[in-house]
């Protein structure tokens, strides 16, 4: 199998201008591989730079030192060098984020969030419309709410949302944050689903799982992250 | 890719590399006598790309968007434009008809005070209408029609449609504003803090219109404002600016969750959480 991502060197550090320019290190030198249809699992303890890595991996993040290869279509686009234009593609195109927080703007309805993915990739109304549909009712979101904007949404629900905007493209790589931290044990049990049938397809996944029953049941390999930690 | 190209700013980037930009803009200067307003800006903006500009007032946001948009010579620098029908075109270099006719047609220009933007001694429906007529529509009705729809689409009542604009509120006005930019359908927007003043409802349904348009229709658009939470959901770029110049870019997502800049770490640290 390909490697879908290759980190190598990767170095990353905070600099807090407002509080004297203190330097706080995250990670340093940290080398990963993620093959297609593979799902790396992050380790480490709370601030042991979990969600960094993760967000640097979409590019959201932008790390000191060191390469982030990414196979895009048929060529290859190192995250940390390439230019903004083409990193908006990689994210449309090949990478699905899905993070702790919704973000959305207010009015529009659940299902325009969970579509919208796949109308900036250039599926029409209709199409992207029926697959959010289809996978709003899969992660249990009451059809009633389809309608609704999310913003008055419990969290659980947000995250479904946010899940369901992250699983609609079916992007070849998918970085996930806690993505089951407040659900319940049925939707848990729907996104291990969602992410066993995502590998299948040959998606990359990395992602951070707190829940031991989600990790064990999608995770092929663990992430040490302390001892990229330990080197910075 | 090659990473010696990759780190070179993107308008400097040969144009083989750069197939599809709607803008270069490059070493872009403007000076007041010897006060600087902005000084040596360069991007390139792509059809279905906002970028956004931030920045404290007088930090050049304003100075650099009428530079960008022909209203103002620049002291030094490039703006070019990929004109539909005749390449790449300095827009500085350009004939003054031709530029006053891009002006109508291919671009928008909503100024921070809508009475800057709009004919206030004409109806709602002239005020949106006078761009398709100067695009070159002649049939009566639908240039009516248009106009009616617009209003509909940034939330005026329309039953205003042969209101007189000074009867508006200030809200209102900035959507009319709006309508009558978008009404041509352009390829490129410039924009001068579009959402102040107005409800938050608005604003919403405002930003909501907005994105699905440069997401169906592909419209670029450059905005200038104060309001980050604006600007996050609305400019896949951001350029922060201090003093005239770009102290920060990037991915607008990077800049806010992960800014390096001094000046953009106070920026970000400062914003209330509603």
């Amino acid at each position: 199998m390909p490697a879908m991502i290759e980190v190598a060197g990767l170095t990353k550090s905070f600099t807090l201008h407002g509080q004297g320019g203190v330097r706080i290190p995250v990670f340093a030198g940290l080398g990963l591989s993620v093959a297609a249809g593979e799902c790396l699992a992050l380790d480490g303890p709370s601030g042991s730079g979990k969600s960094t890595l993760l967000r640097s991996l979409y590019a959201n993040y932008r790390p000191d030192a060191g390469a982030i290869r990414v196979r895009h279509g048929d060529g290859v686009v190192d995250m940390m060098t390439a230019p903004p234009h083409q990193i908006l593609a990689v994210r449309r195109a090949t990478i699905g984020y899905v993070s702790q927080f919704l973000r959305v703007i207010p009015r529009v309805p659940a299902l325009a969030v969970v579509a919208e993915p796949l109308r900036v990739l250039g599926v029409e109304l209709a199409v992207a419309e029926r697959r959010a549909a289809r996978l709003l009712a899969r992660l249990r979101i009451p059809e009633r709410l389809w309608t609704l904007a999310p913003a008055t949404f419990s969290g659980g629900e947000q995250q479904r949302i946010n899940l369901a905007r992250g699983f609609i493209a079916g992007s070849p790589i998918l970085l996930l944050d806690e993505p089951t931290a407040s659900l319940d044990h049925a939707n848990r049990l729907t996104v291990i689903e969602l992410i066993c049938a995502a590998k299948q397809a040959g998606t990359a996944v990395v992602g951070i799982f707190h829940d031991r029953e989600v990790r064990d049941a999608v995770a092929d390999r663990v992430f040490d992250m302390s001892r990229a930690r330990d080197a910075a | 890719m090659s990473a010696p190209e990759a780190l070179l700013p993107d308008a400097l980037l040969p144009d083989a590399l750069l197939p599809d930009a709607l803008l270069k803009v490059a070493a872009l200067t403007h000076l007041y006598g010897r006060r600087v307003g902005c000084r040596d800006v360069g991007f390139a903006l792509w059809p279905g790309e906002v970028m956004g500009v931030v920045g404290e007032s007088g930090s050049g946001k304003t100075t650099l968007l009428h530079c960008l948009s022909g209203m103002l010579a620049p002291s030094a620098g490039t703006v070019h434009y990929r004109t539909r029908t005749e390449g790449w075109q300095d827009i500085h270099r350009l004939p003054e008809a031709r530029r006053r006719l891009l002006m109508r047609t291919d671009w928008g220009i909503v100024h921070q005070n809508p009475r800057d933007g709009l004919r206030l001694g004409v109806s709602a429906g002239a005020n949106i209408g006078e761009r398709l007529l100067a695009g070159g529509v002649r049939h009566y009705g639908r240039v009516r029609a248009e106009a009616e729809a617009w209003l509909g689409e940034v939330e005026i009542d329309r039953a205003r449609l042969d209101d007189l604009p000074s009867r508006f509120s200030g809200g209102m006005l900035q959507r009319l504003q709006i309508a009558r930019n978008l009404v041509t359908r352009p390829r490129l927007i410039f924009m001068d803090e579009p959402t102040g003043g107005l409800d938050v409802s608005v604003q919403a349904r405002l930003l909501d219109l907005l994105r699905g348009l440069v997401r169906d229709l592909g419209l670029a658009a450059v905005i200038v404002t104060h309001d980050l939470a604006v600007v996050r959901l609305l400019a896949h770029r951001l350029m922060v600016m201090k003093e005239g110049a770009v102290v920060e870019s990037g991915l607008t997502d990077q800049v806010l969750d992960d800014p390096r800049h001094p000046y953009t770490q106070l920026l970000v640290a400062s914003v209330l959480q509603g």
